[in-house]
Formats: structure tokens, sequence, C-alpha cells
């Protein structure tokens, strides 16, 4: 964690080159160790998605097989939740993200009274552990106690996901908004552009990606979400709760294939919009005559920002 | 004219009002109607009255569900620690040392968050099983005993816990790091910073004691024998890794990050019940686990809301001495 590379006067020559090589070497060890460690519980999840066990619990390595693979919604119910858990989170992630970047851009680009007062708005729910979210809002359905909010349902599920979202799309675009230059704005004004025409041919696709990666961090929240959805979901089963429901008795082989599955998605979507992004930053080559430039896509910028 | 300066006036509040209002309704409200709950009597076929005299539902949740709250604040502490311990080393290779792979490095630390938090997990409960693919081969070969165990104890449920909020202490922590200009640590170095002794013997020998002993404790382990360990690590890594330009420069410049990291852990993490429930036993569960079967189980409402309120305004406190201290902006933007 150091330079110690100053040379010492009159220092043991030995020991010195000993700490020099740890100090160079030591932090790259644990920084692989630490990687390691984290990455660990995904590949024993992928290992054990190919696991052949006798019976329900899938906690102890058999043989081999590829059953689940070949079988992935072979279990009663996992389709439906799967498709339960994507719905809530396509719809969820929609609502939050035009919500958060209405209020992100009325907090970058105004000032306004009550502005500090919207900053810890956004910054509370974030602040709060989830299952405080999750169980006010019960008392909330509870206390309401009639349709469409009690008994909890899929709506609930939906309102619940949605409030928790908008302060991550928030927090996520404003991000994107403070490096704006709004002098490309005031280009567009003066060369003749209104207000909307400015908005939607530059500021928007500036912003774009900074909305990309909102939407992809909620989407992301939102399909994993267990505890606020618990107290949130009655009877309606999602991706999360259907694992948690059958924890106890053994999680079935197939879980693990949609969890490898997903996983396998985003890192995939991930690598892509890298590589798409590393090809849109090399230098464009000359315009051959007669063709336009072909235009830079923001849109790719998307995923890697949610990742940083 | 005038029209027109009352519409961009107001504009401002036409972007905030949907979004603003969800979180009002949805947010703010349901924690006022927690509140008012925890007053509740009744069940929920007869319908609920709201009544000052239940105030003892307080004094009686803290009196019933105490060591549970003790045990979150300890697990939580102890958690918090332990991600530090393995986030700053990481955050600063990463930020200092991570060169063309920085972005590959900090993907990594974000990709088990592509996993379902359950299904990680539920991934420990098999590589920490008693005969599992973890301590069954060490268990053959005699190196353990066989009735050595980990998961089911306090052990368990602290590691699970680290592990889950470990990147949301690292990202913090590599953004302030990443924000130091490096030629400020060469300034040092040309004044002559040099390797920090005594001092970083000193301090690192008082830190290692102190974070080993406190985990010992936590983890019901022998305290001597972790503290001894701890001092002496600490005093290696202090005496021979800490330089003058890390600690009079590099460290203070992070502080801010290292406390919005450590909010942001021991938030979620004295929050939790996923962790004690599959990897603990029933002398480990936490607030959250009461919260969770007095609520959904029980329909206990009255008492879970107290429980979720007291939870809260702990917490808000906490989070309203940091802000006051820190501000809002290092925890929001990172």
């Amino acid at each position: 964690m150091s330079e110690t590379t100053a040379p010492m006067p009159r220092a043991r020559p030995r020991r010195e080159a000993a700490i020099r090589f740890l100090d160079r070497y030591l932090l790259y060890v644990y920084t692989a160790f630490a990687i390691l460690y984290l990455m660990l519980p995904v590949a024993v999840m992928a290992l054990f998605s190919v696991n052949d066990p006798p019976g329900k619990s899938n906690l102890i390595w058999h043989g081999f097989s590829l059953d689940a693979w070949l079988n992935p919604f072979g279990v009663p119910q996992l389709f439906d939740v799967v498709r339960t858990s994507v719905v809530v989170a396509l719809l969820s992630t929609i609502a939050a993200t035009m919500l958060g970047t209405l209020i992100a851009l009325a907090l970058v680009r105004y000032n306004f009274r009550g502005s500090a007062a919207t900053n810890i708005l956004i910054f509370l729910p974030m602040a709060t552990p989830e299952i405080v979210l999750g169980a006010s809002l019960l008392t909330l359905f509870v206390a309401i106690g009639g349709p469409p909010f009690f008994p909890t349902n899929f709506v609930t599920i939906l309102i619940a996901h949605i409030m928790f979202n908008i302060s991550y799309v928030v927090v996520t675009v404003r991000a994107r908004l403070y490096g704006f230059d709004r002098h490309l704005e005031e280009a567009a004004m003066d060369l003749g552009a209104n207000e909307w025409t400015t908005f939607w041919k530059v500021t928007f696709p500036m912003i774009l990606p900074g909305i990309m990666a909102a939407a992809l961090l909620a989407f992301s929240l939102s399909i994993d979400d267990y505890v606020i959805t618990a107290f949130t979901a009655g009877r309606t089963s999602t991706f999360p709760i259907f694992i948690w429901g059958s924890a106890r008795i053994g999680v079935p082989v197939q879980v693990n294939v949609i969890g490898t599955a997903f996983f396998l998605i985003a890192v995939g979507f991930v690598a892509l919009t890298t590589i798409l992004q590393a090809r849109a930053r090399r230098p464009l080559p000359p315009p051959a005559a007669g063709r336009e430039r072909p235009e830079l896509e923001p849109g790719r910028a998307a995923l890697a920002e949610a990742e940083a | 004219m005038r029209a027109r300066q009352w519409l961009i006036r107001l504009t401002p509040y036409l972007l905030l009002t949907p979004g603003i209002l969800w979180l009002l309704v949805f947010y703010a409200y349901p924690s006022v109607q927690m509140f008012i709950s925890s007053f509740w009597s009744g069940t929920l076929e007869t319908g609920f009255t709201v009544s000052l005299d239940n105030w003892t539902t307080y004094p009686e949740a803290l009196e019933r569900y105490g060591p549970q709250f003790g045990r979150s604040i300890v697990y939580g502490a102890a958690a918090t620690t332990i991600c530090f311990l393995i986030a700053y080393p990481l955050a600063y290779t990463i930020a200092f040392r991570g060169g063309r792979y920085k972005s590959l490095l900090l993907f990594l630390v974000i990709a088990p968050f592509f996993t379902s938090f359950l299904l990680r997990t539920q991934s420990w409960k098999i590589i920490l099983g008693d005969d599992g693919i973890l301590f069954g081969p060490l268990k053959d070969l005699g190196i353990l005993g066989p009735d050595f165990r980990v998961l089911a104890t306090p052990t368990a449920v602290v590691a699970g816990i680290a592990y889950n909020f470990l990147p949301f202490m690292t990202l913090p922590i590599y953004v302030s790091l990443e924000k130091i200009d490096g030629r400020l640590v060469e300034a040092a170095k040309d004044l002559f910073a040099g390797p920090w002794r005594p001092g970083g013997t000193i301090a690192g020998g008082v830190v290692g004691g102190v974070a080993a002993a406190g985990l010992a404790a936590a983890f019901q382990y022998d305290v001597v024998m972790l503290a001894l360990l701890g001092i002496v690590g600490g005093v290696l890594i202090g005496t021979f890794f800490l330089s003058e330009s890390f600690v009079r420069i590099v460290l203070p410049l992070s502080l801010p990050g290292v406390f919005a990291g450590s909010l942001l852990t021991f938030i979620p993490a004295m929050g939790d019940f996923v962790n004690a429930e599959l990897l603990g036993n029933t002398q480990t569960r936490m607030i959250g686990n009461v919260i969770q079967s007095r609520f959904l189980d029980n329909n206990d409402y009255p008492t879970a809301a107290a429980l979720s309120f007291m939870l809260m305004a702990g917490i808000l406190i906490a989070v309203a001495v940091y802000a006051r201290l820190l501000g809002t902006k290092e925890l929001t933007s990172s």
C-alpha cells in the first residue's frame, strides 16, 4: 500500500530488495484473492447448475448432468415466476427511468426553492434498509385495506419497485448531466433551433448513455429484489420469492440454470457494448468522397457507464 | 412575456412533480403510516384502531427483541470492518495499479451483482456446508475434526453479509482514491517522504490488535489469540508497507469514500435477514428476521412497525450525523 522505493541510506540491500519485491506484488496477489473471493459463489452456482442430485437438495456435488440445462423450465411454476419478474422489471424500469430523468433534469438545470429538500428526499430511500422500505409500504397497504392495494398483489410489487428505483435513476442520470457542456445547446439555439428541437436534437442524445445506464441499473435492481418484494407480493410470486420458498426444501437445479443464464446474458451484454464502444472510439477513417461520415452512437457507452 | 417567465419559473416543478409525488406517497407517507401503525391494536380480521395507550409496544418490543437488536449492530459492525479490510487494498490497487485493466477489475468487482442475491447466498451455503465442497475434503484428510462447522454459526452469517455488501464498500473508496492527483504523491516523495517509521509500527499494531480482538469477540473466537495475530500482522504491514506519502496524503483524501462506504455497508447489513436465515441458526437471528416474521408470518403489525420504526430512527440519526459532518454530496454522487 505504499511506495517504499526511495533508496534508504545504509540499508541492508537484501532485505530491502525483498520488501520492494513484496511491495510490488503483494497488492496484486491480494487483489487476485479478493476477486477470487467475489467470484467464487458465482462459479459454485454455475457448477451446481450441472449437478445431478438424486433428491431435491442441491447442496452436495453428485455428478455431471446437463438435464437441467436441456429442460430449464422443467419445474412447476418456474416459468411463470421468471416471466413475472421480467415483466415487473421492464415496467418498473420504464416508469422509474422517466420519472427519475425528469427529476435529474430539474435538479441540475434549474435553481429553485426546495432543491435541497428534493435532494434529501432522493437520498433517503437509498439510505433506508430494504426491510424498512418494504415494511412501511405494507403498513400503508394494510391501512388502506382495499383493492388494488390490499391484499397485496402484482400492482403493489410494481409500485414498490418504481419507488426504490427512482433514486438510483436520478443519481445515475445526474452524474451524466453534471459533465454536460451547455455551450452545445447555446450553439444550437444560436443556429435557430428552438428549445424543443434543441432538447431532442442535442441534449437528449448526449444524456442518452446516462439514461440507458440508469435503466440497466434499475432493471437489474428490480429483477433481483427479494426483500421489498416479499413485503408487497401477497400471493404473487417472483423469481427471488420462488428461490426463497424453495430454499427450505431444496433449490431445484433449474434455478441455478436460470441464475447462470442471467449472469451470462448480462456479462455478454457488457462485453458486447464494451467492444462496440472501443470500436466507436477508434479514429474514423477519412470520409470517402460523396459519402457521409458515419454517425457515432452515444448509446454504446451506456453499459460501461452503468458499471462505473 | 409575463406568462412565459412564469412558465420558465414553473418548469423545474413540472419536471419534479410526478417523481416526487411518487416518492412522497410511496416512500415518505408510508414511513409516517408505519409510525401510526405501531400504535395499532386489533387484528387483520377485526380491523385496527389507533390508541396512544399502545405506546407500551415500544418498551415491550425492545425488551423482547433487545438481543436481536444488539446482534444486528454487532454483526453489522463486524461485517463493515471486514469489508473495509478487504475493500481498501482492493480499491487502492485498482485505482493506482490497475493500468489498462482498470475497467476489467472494476467490472469483476460488480459482476457478482449480475447474479441473484439469494443464489449467491445459497452458494455460500454449498461452500460452507458441513460436508460440502470446502470442508468435506478437509475432514476426509483429517485436517479438520468431524465436528467442525461454520454453517449455522455467527461466523457464516457475518461472512455472508460481508460478502454480499463488499462492492458497496469498494466502489465509494475507489471513487475517492481515483480522484486523488498523483502529482501530490510525487511531490511528497520529492520532499523526502519515505517509509512511515516508527508511526506505522505503532499504528499498525494498535489497529490490527483492536480490529482482530473486536472481530474475535463478535465471532466468539479466542480473543487473546486473534488479537496477538492482529498485532503481529499490523506491525509487519505498518512497518514495511506504510509510507508517509500514503498516511499523509492518500489516506486523508480517501476518508470521505471510506465513510460513505461504511455507511452504505452498515445500513443494509443491519437490516439484513437473508444471510441470518440461510446461513445462520435460531441463535443468530437479527432484527430483520424478527421484523419479517412478525409482519409476514404472525401479522403482528404493531410490534413489527415499532421495531422497523426504531431501526429506521437509529439509521436516520446515523445518516444525519454523517451529513452534518461530511455533507450528502459524497453519498449520492458515488
